[in-house]
């Protein structure tokens, strides 16, 4: 066996488990497992694009990797774990569907994003490029952990991980994206990190839960 | 058919047959040494069989024949579902005869046996086993079928001993379908053996058992047979993820009597491996809720549809 092969199903691995871990956080009710695994899930990106830049020789893909690793593994889910130790949410215990539902809802969206991919995989010309199809599942998963939470952290973790399948696509499809556009992207997020982070708190302040149900029943009070 | 076939078929059912209570044993000692108990000894299984062999039967007024019978049928069907299970060698003439699907087939005939037998008497515990056994046994029969289309996917066969066989000759390579379908064929196996997360083999308190109270009613030569099946069943399951995930070792395609000799040890060492990996499991996880099972099945299946979809979409 060839090193390229074998690097190929090394990658093919990574995005599997990345698919892995979507599914883990779309059945996971503890908060703070679901910062760990975000984390993970960014450590897995990290390592993907470390490999792919090994095996193509790009440079633009070893500074993501590194923005990947400070801003995704560590700066991200330590800010989230202080988060939810000073607004004391642990658990989101009510999900609008139950776990095995979910997770056959899950199922579905795989397929369909499968599908949706054929034909950016028939027209790109890297090798990754089978693995777009599960950057899509990885972000149509995200939106599903989104949309079943009702807490507004859950929900946050879910929009940080489309982000890490958003990076992922972009890396199978084309070889990453120019870097000015990465490096906007990850500020984007960084500062829609502490904008949200302040939010919470605001949030908190005017309904005590983070229950974003409540932001919408307030409305209709004259 | 060459006579080493018919001898190797011979020699996988009888070592079946002689090997699973030994396995069993094997397993309930590592589990016996992992939780700090004094173990029992690893021919402690066939002690209780012979035990029992050796008792008169007493069977409840009111019992139908099919109570008689089940404990033979399941026996049957364990028997049978050895000779298909290429767990030595992969020339089997009997295999032929059934694939890889009509071996959950089995497995679902002695589920069905068992469960009309524990129904038959009566009581509520043995209606409460089979109603929980048939829970268990349909969300983890889909998994089991879905591990076994991935094999059959990557193998373009649906014949055990093939699949096998071809698994273990084609190129070493990293598949992630593979590694997901064996998770979810270890979870399988701890669901159908009634072991930990899901049923605790050791128990006798009632309304957490699922198999023990299937078994209730019986007594002497039908307990004994009923718990031979039972070790068989653990031994099968066993070898049926050997022939998937770790075919190596055994003799393949047109071999001699030496290669069929060489694999008799090979088996061995992956019957011991695979009793202190089953006996480290159920020692780190606890029990779960009869209605939390649903969900440890769900996540079955889900790990082998992801198999299936990773390997349709990555052809690895």
């Amino acid at each position: 066996m060839s090193v390229a092969s074998f690097v190929l199903q090394l990658l093919n691995s990574l995005a599997a488990m990345l698919l892995l871990l979507s599914f883990a956080m779309l059945s996971q009710r503890r908060v703070v497992t679901l910062v760990n695994f975000l984390a993970l899930q960014g450590a897995i990106l990290c390592a993907a694009t470390l490999l792919l830049a090994w095996r193509t020789g790009e440079i633009n893909l070893y500074l993501s990797a590194a923005l990947t690793l400070g801003l995704k593994v560590i700066f991200l889910p330590w800010l989230l774990h202080r988060l939810i130790r000073r607004l004391d949410v642990y658990w989101d215990t009510d999900t609008l569907l139950n776990i095995p539902g979910t997770m056959l809802v899950g199922l579905v969206v795989v397929v369909f994003s499968f599908g949706l991919a054929q034909p950016i995989t028939a027209l790109a010309s890297t090798a990754t490029r089978s693995a777009v199809g599960i950057a899509v599942a990885v972000i149509l998963l995200a939106f599903l952990t989104m949309i079943t939470r009702r807490k507004a952290m859950s929900q946050v973790i879910g929009f940080l991980s489309m982000e890490n399948g958003l990076f992922f696509g972009a890396m199978s499809a084309t070889y990453g994206m120019p870097m000015v556009v990465e490096m906007g992207v990850a500020l984007d997020v960084l500062v829609a990190m502490l904008v949200l982070g302040v939010f919470f708190f605001q949030i908190r302040e005017q309904f005590d839960s983070l229950d974003l149900e409540r932001l919408e029943s307030n409305e209709e009070e004259p | 058919m060459r006579p080493i076939e018919l001898f190797t078929q011979v020699l996988e059912v009888a070592a079946a047959l002689l090997a699973a209570p030994l396995y069993l044993g094997w397993v309930n000692q590592c589990r016996a040494w992992l939780q700090n108990r004094s173990a029992p000894s690893v021919l402690q299984v066939y002690r209780g069989i012979r035990k029992l062999f050796h008792k008169d039967a007493i069977i409840a007024a009111g019992a139908s024949p099919l109570f008689r019978l089940a404990p033979y049928v399941v026996f049957g069907t364990m028997v049978a579902a050895a000779a298909i299970i290429p767990s030595m060698g992969t020339r089997l003439p009997f295999a032929t005869a059934a694939d890889a699907i009509a071996l959950v087939g089995l497995f679902a005939t002695a589920r069905v046996f068992i469960s009309l037998a524990a129904m038959d008497i009566g009581t509520p515990f043995g209606t409460l086993g089979a109603r929980r056994e048939m829970m268990v046994g349909f969300l983890a029969e889909p998994a089991l079928l879905i591990v076994i289309f991935v094999a059959s996917l990557i193998s373009m066969t649906t014949a055990l001993p093939l699949i096998s066989e071809r698994l273990a000759t084609q190129a070493l390579s990293l598949s992630p379908s593979l590694a997901f379908t064996a998770v979810a064929f270890t979870m399988v196996l701890l669901a159908e053996n009634a072991r930990i997360p899901i049923d605790n083999p050791a128990t006798h308190l009632e309304l957490t058992m699922i198999h023990e109270a299937m078994l209730l009613e019986y007594s002497a030569r039908h307990l004994a047979l009923m718990e031979w099946a039972a070790a068989l069943k653990l031994f099968n399951y066993t070898c049926v993820g050997f022939a998937l995930f770790i075919p190596w070792g055994a003799a393949m395609g047109e071999a001699g009597p030496l290669e069929l000799l060489g694999a008799i040890p090979i088996l061995a060492l992956k019957l011991a491996v695979a009793g202190v990996a089953l006996a480290l499991i159920e020692t780190v996880s606890a029990e779960l809720r009869v209605f939390r099972a649903p969900e440890f099945l769900a996540t079955a299946f889900l790990f082998a549809v992801l198999g299936l979809l990773v390997h349709i979409l990555l052809g690895g």
